[in-house]
């Protein structure tokens, strides 16, 4: 091919930054990991959790025939129940797979009342909840009259879903995962490669090498976030109530804090194993305490102030307030301390401890 | 401007251990500014550990170093390290930028020095410039290193074991760069196991065994001072003792590396007849007989009784 002379050299923090980013965009599948696995993952938990319409308690009614008929002509057309026409004859096992939840078994007495026996499976909610409105409905239509009034309030709207929590916490996972693994690794293989010696005997700053690694990051950083956010707006209609402004900021925020963490924890090991272990020190705890998939307050109360301290749990609260009470900047302080607390902590003694060789 | 003494580097006093063994002990080395300075040894000789402390990438127990006129302080080097070009014994450059993108980012460290198209050209990597270091062949990332070493334009460059490995195509091609740069009055200090590169490219060499030095001056001196021009390698099966081997004529001294003799001649046309003469009186037999030069090898037996690729 024929080649045009190299370009002459920029600037070394902006040379540095670049060069961090073409390895990391040659290095195969880190762009899948860093941006598409989380918007996948969001994609699945998203499924697997989102708010279907009811499904309708399925009945089998058995039984005499006659009286059979007379009970479904009284249950046709009430809501949330449906019957099942199952051609089998071992209903407890049609119970037990789940394929009807309730059987019902009417008879009538010697005095010429009606008795319905109602069978179950216990275990399951479709069941123990389900034979109550199957019997709502039979009773009704047997002419049975309330006594109280009574008005149903489901609570569906936005911010207040379960996608609505979670999608802030996998902005969490994924800003720390991708912060702590892309600063750590690379500078822990570096220095096992012997490159950061190499580094460290050109004039470079070494203030510029670690402040590559922070630069790179901030523009992987953005992408990622916005990836999740548009999924989360485009799949399940989750919405950014607060200012995407502050959902940056404390973004920035948070990100820096756990590249100081990286920082801390490859500030001297030459193996990536070592490294790697230490990385699972510090992130497997957060990941579990949290609150990424369900809320760090259902862990006992005692707990409670040093969950609060945890990276991650700050900066997973200040973004779900971001996202769902549209939180400004001001009311997020507590929040924002914490990471800064973390952020200045963490580079302070990672420069102070960084082994070039 | 090096030191105002015209000394490029200088060290009294060096030392270095790790645990019990002593890596460097007790160097001295002048190095003056414009020659070029061979570190010889064998593997462990603390060659590595010497250079790197003049390189001010690992600090002495105790014991000075001056490159340049300057001692090494920590963190404000900046301008010291802008007038030296390294290269280790082993890096491996970040493996998936190329050629031309890692000779601009180490280009743009310095504050001067040659443009990256000359350092390319100069090392004949101007074809392989878009490819990718962990593709290059090992004489193309000896070359790589050599130019991350040379593109700030450096007074004293540092090449630790810079053909080690290499084909004599790419050898030969190392050394007229580093040649070239020496004749334009830069200075060198290399270290190396190949006694051809140090006899070829050296002005002066200093052998190193166990961190200490055991000879020291220009390599035509060393072997000089052996008083041996010609060297037999005999190969024996039984033995005949040094003193009769000194009584042959033209034999100036013998030397034992392992147990078999090293025959140090002047006159080898009167020495190997009477050699042969010998060891036929005496009934031992020749398994190979091999003569050549005297070479700064014999100068490391003779002190050590190793050669320099023994274990
Ligand atoms: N970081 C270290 N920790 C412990 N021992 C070391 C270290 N570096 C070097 N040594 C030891 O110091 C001695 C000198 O090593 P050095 O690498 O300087 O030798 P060398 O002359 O460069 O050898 P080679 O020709 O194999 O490169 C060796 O015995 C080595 O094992
Ligand atoms: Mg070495």
């Amino acid at each position: 091919m024929p080649d045009r002379p190299a370009r002459p050299p920029a600037h070394p923090l902006l040379e540095l930054t670049w060069a961090r980013m073409l390895e990391f965009a040659r290095e195969p599948g880190a762009v899948f990991w860093t941006f598409g696995f989380p918007v996948l993952l969001a994609i699945g938990l998203g499924v697997a959790f989102r708010a279907r319409p009811p499904e309708p308690v399925r009945y089998r009614i058995s039984g005499d025939a006659s009286i059979a008929a007379d009970v479904r002509d009284a249950l046709e057309g009430s809501v949330g129940i449906e019957a099942v026409d199952l051609q089998e004859p071992d209903l407890d096992r049609a119970l037990q797979a789940g394929r009807i939840d309730v059987v019902v078994q009417p008879t009538v007495r010697e005095e010429g009342t009606l008795e319905v026996t109602y069978r179950y499976d216990p275990e399951r909610d479709a069941g123990r909840l389900g034979w109550h409105l199957v019997d709502d409905a039979l009773q009704r239509a047997r002419g049975r009259t309330d006594v109280v009034e009574v008005r149903e309030a489901p609570e569906r709207s936005p911010g207040v879903r379960y996608i609505d929590f979670l999608i802030p916490g996998l902005i969490g996972l994924n800003v720390m995962g991708s912060s702590m693994w892309g600063t750590a690794y690379n500078i822990v293989l570096a220095r096992r490669r012997r490159l950061l010696k190499r580094l460290a005997a050109t004039p470079m700053r070494r203030s510029h090498f670690l402040l590559s690694f922070v630069g790179a990051r901030l523009l992987f950083l953005a992408s990622e976030v916005v990836a999740l956010v548009i999924a989360g707006r485009l799949l399940f209609g989750v919405i950014v109530r607060g200012s995407l402004t502050t959902l940056g900021l404390v973004s920035l925020l948070g990100s820096l804090a756990f590249m100081g963490l990286a920082l801390l924890v490859a500030s001297r090991p030459r193996d990536t194993e070592v490294a790697a272990g230490w990385m699972n020190v510090v992130m497997l705890p957060q990941y579990l305490l949290s609150g990424a998939f369900f809320s760090w307050e259902r862990f006992p109360e005692v707990l409670h102030p040093v969950l609060r301290l945890l990276p991650l749990t700050a900066f997973n609260d200040a973004t779900r307030a971001v996202f769902n009470q549209g939180a400004s900047l001001v009311s997020l302080g507590p929040e924002l301390a914490v990471l800064s607390v973390w952020t200045v902590a963490c580079f302070f003694l990672a420069l102070r401890h960084f082994r070039w060789q | 401007m090096a030191g105002l003494d015209g000394v490029a580097l200088r060290c009294s006093g060096l030392w270095k251990r790790y645990g019990t063994i002593a890596a460097v002990a007790d160097l001295d080395l002048e190095i003056r500014q414009g020659e070029c300075f061979g570190l010889l040894g064998p593997n462990g000789a603390g060659k590595t550990t010497a250079v790197e402390m003049f390189e001010g990438l690992n600090t002495p127990d105790s014991g000075t170093v001056e490159v340049l006129g300057q001692r090494w302080r920590g963190d404000g080097d900046v301008r010291l390290r802008s007038r030296i070009g390294v290269a280790l014994q082993e890096t491996q450059l970040a493996d998936n930028l190329e050629v031309e993108e890692v000779v601009r980012l180490f280009r743009s460290f310095y504050p001067s020095g040659k443009t990256v198209e000359e350092v390319l050209v100069l090392l004949g990597l101007d074809g392989p410039r878009h490819t990718r270091v962990h593709q290059l062949s090992g004489g193309q990332r000896q070359r790589l290193a050599f130019a991350t070493a040379l593109v700030g334009d450096p007074e004293l460059l540092f090449l630790d074991e810079p053909t080690t490995g290499l084909d004599p195509q790419a050898r030969h091609r190392i050394w007229d760069v580093i040649a070239d740069f020496r004749d334009r009055k830069g200075t060198v200090l290399l270290t190396t196991h190949y006694m051809e590169e140090a006899e070829r490219l050296c002005d002066r060499v200093a052998i190193l065994d166990h961190g200490r030095t055991i000879a020291q001056g220009t390599p035509g001196d060393l072997i000089r001072d052996l008083g041996a021009e010609q060297v037999v390698e005999l190969t024996l099966d039984g033995d005949v003792s040094d003193d009769l081997l000194c009584g042959l004529p033209g034999v100036t001294r013998v030397a034992r590396r392992g147990d078999q003799p090293l025959v140090g001649v002047n006159r080898i046309g009167e020495a190997l007849p009477a050699l042969l003469d010998l060891l036929a009186a005496r009934a031992v037999p020749v398994r190979a007989l091999v003569t050549r030069q005297a070479s700064l090898e014999d100068v490391f037996i003779h002190h050590t009784g190793r050669g320099l690729r023994d274990a």
